[in-house]
Parts: structure tokens; C-alpha cells; sequence
């Protein structure tokens, strides 16, 4: 097992370069440096010229690359344009946690801009994704217990619309309702913007009641879609050859149901929730537009608006990383509750 | 001896999207204590079937039913909840299955699917379970290794597992065990030995042991009374030496000759059955032999023969007598 | 005459002779028995109709005239849908717009498929450094979020391409530009999917007889190999127009997507939670034309993939 995990490990490194090269690439074609950071007075080339060498422009793209990841504070860097590396770089690179610092918020660092949003965001995800689970293993066994039930028709037929719908459109649909003619016709309604109401504060309350509309816009299209996995594999199971045996033996329908199937059910869905992240942290950026949620969704779109390249960059890196890692745990869970992986 | 069971008019049907299929057409067989029972045939003659409605572990829609009795130790087990169905399931009759690779549960220790019949029917602690289950293993041949309660199924090789699946169905010492071609998905010596190896618990232990094969190689030595069963009917019955010295029915007679034997010459072709076997979909008015049977007469194809006596403990459905050829 | 063994058997051939399905017949008649795909599809030939007949009526430059007058109208007899912040009418919007998007979708998703059909087959078929190294550059293409890819490289790629003319109509460069990145983000589950069919065919015995007899690597490749994984293609394309759809929504809806004042059904909805209780018909209808779209499209592909299950079709 731990071989396993130590292959896996060794497996994701060299994708994290992949990745950063990628986004290196991106980013240095994506637009000109030049042009943000000399507004309007590049006309001419020796400006040009001696800017590009003050921004290092000049080398050749691989020690551009290498200057990014591990920064340039090692090495002389040419600050006054004029051809010649005299003083030592200011840069420590990606790798030593050193982001930069954004275009638009004048030299505040990448780093403590995305720390301040990202919690938020986070709320979100986490309380979305254990409700996806819950409610989609619940709703997809149910489903597959009682196929062709009322139920079971009722349940494919509003998960096939649903998994349809554009989250934003839940997202609108939800407000109307909850929200707008909530208000109208006298209920209690639920909130629509921001994380909590200023003027009562920060408090749990208040928060867990603005995030009820949001996580529900999020985890709906989920829920739709994993519900019916869930009943396709759970149908599979049952109809196992070793599910027939335990009936066989006489057991109980709960210990058939939760211990037998539910186990072997259980595996691909590991993989699916795994694969899941980098959806929901899409569907945050929508969310969080719609709702006004101030996360890192929000932050990210701000900040490409305005094309604030370290900032997006960061961003970038830092989820691609993320998702990385949680591909990384999805697969060593997965390896540790299937023994046939597990003692191979 | 009493009569440990007896099925009477067993019909099980399937509605499929292509129809219904006739999978088990109104079969009658007794078993009494101790008995082996054989039941022979080819592939999609209903034996698995009729086993699994004895069982109720045929699968509600799209299977059915719809006909007949299975009394058990006097009680009809057609009738009663599956609350009581839980309770006679492996602890008094047990079945083994064809492929032990797919009927073990993957995910969990072999240790644990053996102990959990004995903590549900007998009631027993973990701590006891764990001991008897060792017991278990020993009886069945696995090895005694530190790990073998924990090992899981995939680690061990094909004949293993069915000493595991054996080792599961004996746990609750049951009065009946349905061994359902336990040994064709394995290699001839490994077969042998988990025939040698019923064989002798069977002995020890005093069940009953219904025997299910299209081999009719492997019946000889094992059971007592044989049935033979084709398209869902019975079409012939009787105890082993009748079935194997003085075959009356057309189909019989056909398995036996297919039968690769060592005593002959081996420049002879094997015989075979023409024909294929019939589409329990529709099947016709008549006996469902007919468009492979070398006997046919015109009779054949109105109506379906019946079990009619043939010797003392021996029936046979047929309307030709085939040791003159001629209707009888 | 004696029933021999012998004329049992030639019996027996003639009653039991049913002329075999061809697969295609085979494939029809399963998809037909799905009733929501063939629903799917009368549905997609409805929103068809709608957005290529509906321009016969309503002009383009009908559905981009703004009119602030007259902005914020509900339906009504003159504009069955309403009007925008700016006053245009919403109907005609919706037919333009459906245009763009079903056309987005429809375009992104070729370039989807030739992309990942090219990649999962030369990584398949030569093995080895090749396989490698496409495989990680497959595997970190797919790590990174794609709406997150999408909307950087929508606003670095934004002014690059010009308005184009074309059959009388104008298209925003930002159409052009959206098709691309939708495809080159979206090919790596398919790369994935032919790589692995091209990985197990390429060791089977009938490409093997080819090689013998000399065909070239392209040849099997195009006409052996090829033919034999179509299923998941057609599947994967199909329901990837749902998907492309769904994305361009998402990015036009969030303002880097198609610019104005081409209209997508995506961008007809940005701001509108603005007006949420104001002007409900601002999202409502381009909104449900999304759903309607893409809900037909995955009946479609589910039906499909139901058909093509390549398990039943070779029994």
C-alpha cells in the first residue's frame, strides 16, 4: 500500500511541472507584459528594448520559466535596462510560495490576496460537496431499491432535467422563487447577497442562512447527476452473482444492502466525488457572481476582468494543485477500500 | 426415512420484453434424508432455475413462480414470508454456486463471509464465530495459514474459493445442500478433489446434497437418484443404475453416447445431440425433443408425454419405447 | 420415410433459418425503442427550425436595435418575449442568439473531436515515449478547471480576431475565438477514450493480417482501426455539443464569452439577476431555450450510447 501511495506521489510531481508549463506558456503569450506595465509611453524601441531587459524579457524562455519557479534572487538580475546583471533579483519564485504581487491593487501580494477569499470559498464547496454525497447516495439507492417505482420514474425524470440545467439558471430560478416571491407572498424568504446581512453582523447564523441558495444552485446539477450513477451501479451490484449468494446465505436485506452492496457501490463513486472538484470550484465562479459571495471564484473573475495576470496566474496554479492533490487522495482512498488493489 | 422434501408442480416463468420464457414447466422430485439427489441436463434446461425457485431466490420481476409446492420438513416454503425464507436460507438449506470467483464478495475477508451466516442463524459471538470458522477451514482443506480470515477472495486460486464457498454453505450444518455445478468452472484434477471433498463431509455430516451438472460423467459416483431434465421437463427419473444401465428416454440415451469414453476406439467420431436446443420462448405443442430426437413419431409432435412408469423407481416421458423402437 | 439422424438435421436448418439483422438495422431499432432520444430529437429539430426559419421573419438587425424607449417591456402582442435593458426585442434575440450558440456548439465540438480523435490515436497506436508524454500533457490539460482555463485565455484571445462578414451577416470575432478554446479545452476525455480502444485494437489479429499484407500505418489506422471505435466518438461529440453549449452559456453569462451585440442565449443573461424581480422574462426564455437544447441533446446521446453499447451489439 505504501508503494502504492509512493508511485501515485511520484506520479503527480512531474504533472505539477506539466501544469506549470502550461500555465507559463499561457501566460506569457496571453498578453503583452510589456503593454500593462508601460502604459501608454512604449513608443519607442529603445524604451521597449530596455524595459524588456529590466523585466527580464530577453532571456530566452526557459530561464523565464526557471525565474518563475524558483526565482531569481540567486542570480544578478539587470534592474536599470542597460545590458549588464548587476544586482541580485528580488523574485523567489512559485515554488518558495512567492506569487508576486497584483497589477491592480498596487503591489499587494497574490498570496494574502487569495488567503483573505479563499475560506469563503471553501464554506461553500465543503458544505456543497457532503450534501452532493448524502443526498445523491440516499436519492440513487433509494432509486435502485425501488426501480420502476412512481418514485424511481418521478426521481430519473426531474434528475435528467435537472443535470440540463446551466447552474446559474437554478440559480435564478431559485432566487425567483425563494427569494423574490417568497418575499412577495409574505414568507420567511431567504437572502440573495453576500455572506451576511451588515447590519446583523458576522455571526454562524447569519452565514449558514446566505448560503443556503448558493450551495443549493451548486449542488443540484451534481445531485441530479450522481443520483442516477449512484442507482446505475447500485442496480449493477444487485445484480451480482456474490449478491445472490448472500441471499443465499439467508441474511438479513439491511446487512445484503449496507454491508454487501453498498461497498462495492461505494468504489466507483469515490473516483466520480474525486473527479468532481474541479466542477464545483467552476460552478463557485458562477455562483459567487450571482449571489455576490466574496470568494475566490469572485476574485478570479475581478481579476481577469481586469487582467491582473499574477493574480489570475496564481489562482490558476494554485487550483490546478489543488485538484491535483484530491485526485491524488481520491485514488489512495480508493486503493485502500478495494483490496484487490490494495495487496497487489 | 422421512421425507426431507418434496417439490410438486414447480413452474417458474420469466416476462421478459421478448416474451415469456418457460424456464421450469411443473417438475416433481422428492428427497429424504441423506439422499444425493443428480439433476442433469445441457445448459438452459431449467435445473439452475428450478433449484433457485426452491431456494426464492429467483428475482420477483421480471421471474415469477407461478405454479406448484416446495415442502420442506412438512411446511410449504412457497408460502411463507421471506422473514421465515431468511431463517431456512443457509442455515437448513445451503447452496453452492457454478463460478466461486464472482459469487464471493470481493471487498470482504472470506473469514469474515463465512463467520457472518454463523453469528446471524446461530447466534454466535465473534470470538465463537472466528473459532468455528477456523474449524471450517480446516475441514475443507485451506491451508493453515496465520492470514487466511483475512484474506480475500481474490487471493486465493479457483479451487480455494470453492472450498471457501463449500466451507460457507456447511457452516450452519444444513439438512440440504444445493450444489449447483460447483465444479465446471474448474480444471478435471482440481474437480475431482471438491468432489472427494462433498463426498466425504456429505458422509460425515449426514445431508442431503442435490447435485446439479450437465456431466453426466461425474453423476455416476455421487448420487443415488438422478433426474434428467430438458426445456424445463423432467423426461426421465429414476436411481443412478437404472439411468446409466437401461436409459429409456430418447435424450438419455443421446448424453450417454455423447459421453468421451476411455474403452474406445479413439478413431471414432464423438456423437453429438443435432439440432439446437429449443427456444424456451415459444415453445411448441408436443414434446420439445421432437426436432432432435431419433425415435420421433407423429404423435410426438401433438402432445407432450408424461412420466409413465418404466420399472420399479423409474419413469420416463416419452410415447416411443426405445428399446423396440415402436409407440407404445 | 425413416426419421433418421440424418434428415432430422436438414429439418431442422429450415425451420430454424431467421435472416439476421444487419448491425445498423439492429442499432435503429434499439434507439427507436428509446422514446425520449427519438423526443430529443424532434425537440432539436424544433429549436432548429426556431432559431434558422425564425430569421426569416425577424432581421438581424431587427434583434440588435435598441430602442431605449422602450426598454424593460413584458410581453406583449409587439414582442412576445419583452425587451432588454436597451430595448431590443427578446424574441428576436432568442432566434439570433440560438443561432450563435447551437452553431458554437456544433463547431466546438469538431474541433473537440478532431483534437482528441488525433491525440488519443497517435498516443494509442505508437505506444511507448509518445503515449507518454501526450498522456501527461492529456492528464495535466484535465486537471486544470476548465471554466477557469476558458475565461483567462477568453479575455487574453479577446480583441485578436476581427468582426467577419459572412453571408450577409456579421459575426463578433469573439464567436471564432470561443469556438477554438472550447475545443482545445474540452478533447481530453475523448483523447482518453480513443486512446485506450486504439491501445487494445491495435494488438488485435485482424490488424495484424493488415500489417502483413502491407497497409500502411495511416491506412489501418483510418480504415480499420478507426471504424471500430466509432461508438464512443459519436456518443462523445453528441453529448459534447450539450456541453459546449452549457460552457458558452457559462462564460458569456459571466461576461468574456461572445461580445455584444451578437447575441448568445448565454450573454442574453448576464445582468440579468439585476433585474430578478423586475424583468423575470429577461432570463426566463433564453434560459429555458438552454435547457430545452441541452436536455434534448443528452436524451439524444443517451439513446444513442444505449444503441452503440458495443456489448449487444456483437451478440
Amino acid at each position: 500500500m505504501t508503494q502504492y501511495i509512493i508511485r501515485r506521489l511520484l506520479q503527480a510531481i512531474p504533472l505539477l511541472f506539466v501544469i506549470s508549463l502550461i500555465l507559463f506558456v499561457l501566460m506569457r503569450n496571453a498578453g503583452d507584459p510589456l503593454a500593462t506595465m508601460g502604459g501608454r509611453h512604449l513608443t519607442r524601441p529603445d524604451d521597449r528594448a530596455r524595459l524588456s531587459r529590466q523585466l527580464g524579457l530577453d532571456k530566452p524562455i526557459y530561464m523565464q520559466y526557471l525565474y518563475w519557479l524558483i526565482g531569481n534572487d540567486w542570480t544578478k538580475m539587470d534592474v536599470d535596462g542597460d545590458g549588464i546583471p548587476e544586482t541580485p533579483g528580488t523574485r523567489r519564485g512559485i515554488l518558495r510560495g512567492e506569487f508576486g504581487t497584483s497589477l491592480i491593487t498596487r503591489g499587494k501580494p497574490v498570496l494574502k490576496i487569495i488567503w483573505e477569499r479563499l475560506p469563503n470559498t471553501l464554506i461553500l464547496m465543503i458544505t456543497a460537496e457532503a450534501i452532493i454525497v448524502v443526498f445523491s447516495v440516499v436519492i440513487g439507492v433509494y432509486s435502485a431499491l425501488r426501480q420502476y417505482s412512481l418514485m424511481d420514474h418521478m426521481v430519473t425524470t426531474v434528475s435528467f432535467v435537472g443535470y440540463s440545467m446551466p447552474i446559474f439558471f437554478i440559480a435564478l430560478v431559485s432566487m425567483y422563487i425563494f427569494a423574490v416571491n417568497f418575499k412577495k407572498w409574505g414568507l420567511p424568504y431567504l437572502p440573495t447577497v453576500g455572506m451576511f446581512d451588515p447590519q446583523t453582523g458576522k455571526t454562524s447564523a447569519q452565514v449558514a442562512l446566505h448560503m443556503v441558495l448558493p450551495v443549493f444552485s451548486m449542488s443540484f446539477t451534481s445531485i441530479a447527476g450522481y443520483s442516477r450513477f449512484v442507482r446505475a451501479t447500485m442496480l449493477e451490484v444487485m445484480s451480482e452473482d456474490y449478491i445472490r449468494t448472500a441471499r443465499a446465505k439467508g441474511l438479513p436485506n439491511y446487512m445484503i444492502l449496507f454491508i454487501h452492496a453498498l461497498k462495492n457501490a461505494s468504489l466507483p463513486l469515490v473516483t466520480i466525488v474525486g473527479l468532481d472538484i474541479p466542477m464545483l470550484l467552476g460552478g463557485a465562479v458562477v455562483t459567487e457572481r450571482i449571489f455576490a459571495w466574496p470568494g475566490m471564484g469572485r476574485l478570479f473573475l475581478d481579476h481577469v476582468s481586469r487582467a491582473d495576470t499574477p493574480v489570475v496566474m496564481g489562482i490558476l496554479m494554485l487550483i490546478s494543485v489543488a485538484v491535483v492533490v484530491f485526485q491524488l487522495i481520491t485514488d489512495i482512498t480508493y486503493a485502500w477500500l478495494d483490496p484487490r488493489i490494495r495487496y497487489t | 426415512m422421512a421425507m426431507l422434501l418434496e417439490v410438486r408442480d414447480l413452474t417458474t416463468r420469466f416476462h421478459t420484453l421478448d416474451g415469456v420464457v418457460y424456464a421450469v414447466n411443473g417438475i416433481s422430485y422428492t428427497l429424504e434424508e441423506g439422499q444425493t439427489l443428480g439433476i442433469v441436463g445441457e445448459s438452459g434446461c431449467g435445473k439452475s432455475v428450478s433449484v433457485l425457485s426452491v431456494m426464492r431466490l429467483i428475482p420477483e420481476p421480471p421471474g415469477k413462480i407461478a405454479a406448484g409446492q416446495v415442502i420442506y420438513r412438512g411446511q410449504d416454503l412457497l408460502k411463507v414470508d421471506e422473514a421465515q425464507m431468511q431463517q431456512i436460507r443457509g442455515k437448513e438449506i445451503a447452496m453452492v454456486f457454478q463460478d466461486p470467483m464472482t459469487s464471493l464478495n470481493p471487498v470482504l475477508t472470506i473469514g469474515r463471509q463465512i463467520s457472518e451466516a454463523l453469528m446471524v442463524h446461530m447466534g454466535m459471538s465473534q470470538e465463537q464465530a472466528y473459532q468455528r470458522t477456523s474449524e471450517l477451514l480446516d475441514m475443507v482443506g485451506i491451508p493453515q495459514t496465520a492470514d487466511r480470515y483475512t484474506n480475500y477472495p481474490h487471493q486465493f486460486s479457483g479451487g480455494m474459493r470453492q472450498r471457501v464457498m463449500i466451507a460457507m454453505a456447511l457452516a450452519c450444518m444444513p439438512s440440504i445442500l444445493i450444489a449447483d455445478e460447483p465444479t465446471t468452472a474448474l480444471d478435471v484434477t482440481i474437480q475431482a478433489q471438491i468432489i472427494d471433498l462433498v463426498k466425504t463431509l456429505r458422509d460425515r455430516l449426514g445431508m442431503a446434497v442435490i447435485w446439479i451438472t450437465h456431466d453426466l460423467g461425474i453423476i455416476a459416483g455421487l448420487a443415488e437418484k438422478v433426474i434428467v431434465m430438458y426445456a424445463g421437463f423432467i423426461v426421465e427419473r429414476g436411481n443412478v443404475d437404472d439411468i446409466y444401465d437401461d436409459p429409456r428416454h430418447p435424450y438419455t440415451l443421446a448424453l450417454l453416447k455423447s459421453l468421451p469414453r476411455v474403452d474406445r476406439s479413439s478413431k471414432e467420431r464423438l456423437a453429438t445431440i443435432p439440432g439446437l436446443p429449443p427456444d424456451l420462448l415459444g415453445l411448441p405443442p408436443g414434446c420439445p425433443f421432437t426436432t432432435r430426437c431419433a425415435y420421433v413419431v407423429e404423435r410426438c409432435h401433438q402432445e407432450n408425454p408424461r412420466l409413465e412408469p418404466a420399472g420399479l423407481g423409474h419413469e420416463v416421458a416419452c410415447w416411443v419405447d426405445v428399446t423396440t423402437g415402436r409407440e407404445r | 420415410m425413416e426419421t433418421t439422424v440424418e434428415n432430422v438435421a436438414a429439418n431442422v436448418l429450415d425451420e430454424f433459418e431467421i435472416p439476421p439483422l444487419s448491425p445498423r438495422e439492429l442499432v435503429w431499432r434499439r434507439f427507436r425503442r428509446h422514446k425520449m432520444a427519438v423526443a430529443g430529437i424532434f425537440i432539436i429539430i424544433f429549436l432548429i427550425l426556431y432559431s434558422v426559419g425564425g430569421a426569416f421573419f425577424l432581421s438581424e438587425s431587427y434583434a440588435n436595435h435598441t430602442d431605449t424607449s422602450k426598454r424593460l417591456q413584458p410581453p406583449s402582442a409587439e414582442h412576445p418575449f419583452g425587451t432588454d435593458t436597451v430595448g431590443r426585442d427578446i424574441l428576436a434575440r432568442t432566434i439570433y442568439g440560438g443561432q450563435i450558440s447551437l452553431l458554437i456548439g456544433l463547431f466546438a465540438v469538431a474541433v473537440e473531436t478532431i483534437v482528441g480523435v488525433l491525440i488519443g490515436a497517435i498516443a494509442g497506436y505508437r505506444g511507448g515515449l509518445t503515449d507518454s508524454i501526450l498522456m501527461r500533457f492529456t492528464e495535466a490539460m484535465f486537471n486544470i478547471p476548465q471554466l477557469f482555463l476558458l475565461l483567462v485565455m477568453a479575455k487574453f484571445f479577446a480583441g485578436k480576431i476581427p468582426t467577419i462578414q459572412l453571408l450577409g451577416r456579421t459575426f463578433s470575432g469573439s464567436v471564432i475565438v470561443i469556438i477554438f478554446i472550447l475545443g482545445l479545452t474540452s478533447w481530453m476525455y475523448l483523447a482518453r477514450i480513443v486512446r485506450a480502444d486504439f491501445l487494445s485494437l491495435k494488438e488485435r489479429e485482424f490488424i495484424l493480417a493488415a500489417r502483413t499484407i502491407g497497409t500502411s500505418n495511416l491506412e489501418i489506422i483510418v480504415q480499420h482501426i478507426l471504424p471500430n471505435s466509432m461508438a464512443p466518438i459519436i456518443v462523445s461529440a453528441t453529448l459534447g455539443v450539450a456541453s459546449a453549449i452549457l460552457v458558452e452559456a457559462y462564460i458569456s453569462f459571466l461576461g468574456l464569452g461572445v461580445q455584444p451585440p451578437t447575441a448568445t442565449w448565454g450573454n442574453m443573461l448576464d445582468g440579468a439577476y439585476n433585474y430578478i424581480d423586475s424583468a423575470p422574462w429577461l432570463w426566463i426564455f433564453p434560459g429555458i431555450l438552454i435547457v430545452l437544447t441541452v436536455l434534448a441533446i443528452n436524451f439524444v446521446g443517451d439513446g444513442l450510447r444505449d444503441a452503440l453499447d458495443p456489448r449487444t451489439l456483437t451478440e
